[in-house]
């Protein structure tokens, strides 16, 4: 409610600055990444903006996946016609900086009010959205990965189904006991599944770093620590996991792991809680949900988009798009969002609303992944995000796929960052 | 016959060849001179840097073996996808019961887009949970981690792409079996050849106009079909399922470097065009055209 009297008032405000435009034209990009009514929700909310702000208008251009949105909104601004907000991955805030196209969301939102605003996010999200001390991003849907385990699988075994393991040396014990194979050997499930390949591999790789006392990436976009003991005890745990027959060896694809899970192929899982709705609908057993298992302690990777307001727009547009930004962050629509799509609601005052509580006592799982946020830690992400990555996925896939030794796949993909990145240094 | 009077044929000529100039040669151009420049963003503006994209390229060790993995790719997927398309052909042409439900089923793949057929096969190759794994499972064999393993993704990709492709290259070879004249067929028979001979001595050269045809398809679809490779790997693992076309794809809208990506088109691009060259020339001489 005292957002709805923020947006009345700087409403109010504009409306009685003499010499302003009154109006703005907004025009907001947004990517869908996940398996969730996703358009609908977003034409609903930016719908109700427009409503309650007769004199701006709003066109909600959905523009593919985020990759695509991402290409459109840096196309459309090296065109000269930027979208005036636009809602793009959380790590490509190094790309769109160097790009020069977005501008710190305190060039507008500067007033003690705002910063109060913008005091609200948790700072598990806040951290990827700031640059070199400047805000650049509003956190908006976020998710993170947690351990989805079947709870009937873990009674079958012998063990509490409400004690998911915490750490690297319970998975394997647990996972051990949680192995089932037929009588070729061959087995039938897998104590765990925790995905390798691609990009949700390096994602989750990060988490598994993270929870190991190390980082992957350092904040300003240039400094990487692949080739650190941590880095490497995070890689060994996981060819361990195979070489212990707890987990699949080779390659594990992200896509069809949350399949595996409902099919009783995989006892536990890790993936993104955006998942949460398809395992609730297919899931035929018992399941919970825990904190990643840690090295040293909790510890897991933040993800998905932030609001960015672009460059090349009139300070009113800006205005109009920090307000526009404002509503849909507001509890009950950024409520809306989390429970339609499964994004973790980065804000404490979402989680209060009664709607999200009456979430939270329909899907106690969700609750997981907002304690959680407490001990995560910045996705990896640099200047020329999608290269340096890259090097990062070789050496991991390299290492599971028994193609390279850890340590040497984990000190070539270094000395590659490196030398993409020294032109930043 | 009428002739056109002069502005109106002056529009016929002016409109293709607008939309030709603004769509093949200015990209091709603009690929070409791209390919001098160093990678730009608005802080860090691109710089006339000459050859040292080419360079890059040069010393490039994914490139290599994405050149390999191409190669691979076509070596393997052409004859492959020729051979059972003839087969397809001679069965539906064979004057069997259930041909037209035969040609449908062989048909289908080409129709459906490749995005589907990948998602398809994403569900057979899925280790533990998808068709081909129960299958193994039921026979008492290990399950195959088939896109999870560099040593099988690349296979995995050309076994997608002989399926989707054969069916289409069966409708050209139908045609072609059904153009072979009876008689020559009848006069090898009475000369005492069997069905062996006469196939490869009376049908096979006839169809030598259409494999020529097929194989350059093939060869073009070899490297501009990468849908299933963006669906199914990402070039994974570790590479070892990347095609040149998904890297230049890679490269320009992944890594946000459209200068080594117009590189690498530039490379492509010659590549291709001596490749149709040796194609035509060498299988043309050989080729007895009706």
């Amino acid at each position: 409610m005292k957002y709805t009297k923020t947006i009345l008032a700087s409403a109010a405000t504009l409306f009685l600055t003499p010499g302003l435009a009154l109006s703005a034209e907004l025009e907001f990009f947004f990517p869908v990444g996940v398996n969730a009514p996703a358009v609908e929700t977003i034409q609903e909310l930016t719908d109700a903006w427009a409503a309650n702000n007769p004199q701006h208008n709003v066109k909600a251009v959905y523009a593919g996946n985020y990759v695509e949105t991402t290409t459109k909104a840096l196309t459309a601004a090296n065109a000269g016609k930027p979208p005036h907000v636009a809602v793009l991955l959380a790590i490509d805030i190094f790309t769109l900086v160097d790009e020069d196209v977005v501008i710190p969301i305190t060039d507008v939102a500067n007033t003690a009010e705002d910063q109060a605003w913008l005091d609200g996010f948790m700072p598990g999200f806040m951290r990827d959205a700031t640059l070199d001390g400047e805000i650049y991003g509003v956190p908006f849907q976020r998710s993170t990965p947690v351990l989805y385990y079947n709870k009937d699988a873990f009674r079958e075994a012998g063990l509490d189904p409400d004690t998911p393991p915490a750490t690297w040396d319970e998975m394997i014990e647990m996972g051990k006991k949680l192995t089932k194979k037929d009588a070729n050997g061959n087995v039938t499930q897998w104590g765990t599944r925790i995905p390798t390949l691609g990009l949700g591999g390096a994602w989750l790789y990060g988490g598994l770093v993270i929870s190991n006392g190390g980082q992957l990436s350092a904040d300003n976009g240039i400094d990487v620590a692949i080739d650190t003991p941590e880095a490497l005890g995070a890689l060994e745990f996981l060819q361990k996991l195979s070489a212990e027959g707890v987990m699949a060896p080779g390659g594990i694809s992200w896509g069809d792991t949350p399949k595996a899970f409902v099919e009783g192929n995989a006892a536990s899982i890790w993936t993104s809680t955006g998942n949460l709705a398809f395992v609730n609908d297919n899931a035929e057993f018992d399941w919970g949900v825990g904190f990643l298992p840690g090295g040293k302690g909790p510890g897991a990777p933040v993800g998905g988009g932030n609001f960015y307001i672009f460059k090349g727009t009139s300070p009113e547009e800006q205005a109009a798009a920090l307000d526009f930004i404002k509503f849909m962050t507001a509890p009950e629509n950024a409520a809306k969002w989390s429970i339609a799509t499964g994004y973790v609601a980065p804000r404490a005052d979402t989680w209060e609303t009664p709607v999200m509580q009456e979430y939270a006592a329909r899907l106690p799982q969700a609750l997981v992944a907002r304690d959680q946020i407490e001990f995560a830690n910045r996705e990896f992400a640099t200047y020329q995000r999608g290269r340096v990555t890259q090097f990062l996925v070789e050496a991991l896939e390299a290492a599971v796929g028994g193609e390279a030794d850890a340590a040497t796949a984990l000190a070539e993909a270094q000395k590659s960052a490196d030398r993409v990145l020294k032109a930043y240094k | 016959m009428k002739r056109l009077n002069f502005p109106l044929s002056v529009i016929l000529l002016v409109v293709p060849c607008a939309v030709l100039a603004a769509f093949t040669h200015y990209p091709a151009v603009k690929s070409l001179i791209n390919s001098f420049w160093s990678m730009g963003t608005r802080r860090r503006p691109s710089q006339f840097i000459g050859l040292e994209n080419y360079q890059t390229l040069l010393a490039d060790g994914t490139l290599h073996q994405i050149i390999w993995n191409s190669t691979l790719y076509a070596i393997v997927t052409i004859p492959a996808a020729i051979a059972l398309s003839i087969g397809m052909a001679l069965l539906v042409n064979a004057k069997l019961p259930g041909t037209a439900l035969m040609r449908l089923s062989f048909f289908l793949p080409t129709m459906m887009p490749m995005i589907a057929v990948a998602n398809i096969w994403l569900f057979f190759y899925a280790p533990g949970i998808g068709l081909i794994s129960q299958i193994f499972v039921l026979f008492g064999l290990q399950p195959i981690n088939f896109l999870g393993s560099a040593s099988t993704s690349l296979w995995s990709m050309m076994a997608v792409a002989v399926w989707k492709e054969a069916g289409l290259f069966m409708i050209f070879y139908l045609a072609a079996l059904q153009a072979v004249p009876p008689n020559l067929k009848e006069a090898a028979r009475i000369e005492g050849a069997g069905p062996i001979r006469i196939f490869f001595d009376i049908v096979l050269p006839l169809l030598k106009p259409t494999t020529v045809f097929v194989a350059v398809n093939a060869l073009i679809n070899s490297f501009r079909l990468i849908d299933h490779v963006i669906v199914m790997t990402k070039g994974g693992p570790n590479n070892s399922s990347a095609l040149l076309l998904y890297y230049i794809f890679e490269v320009t809208f992944g890594y946000r470097d459209s200068a080594y990506g117009s590189t690498l088109t530039v490379f492509m691009v010659l590549l291709l065009g001596l490749m149709a060259l040796i194609q035509f020339k060498i299988l043309d001489r050989k080729t007895h055209y009706q």
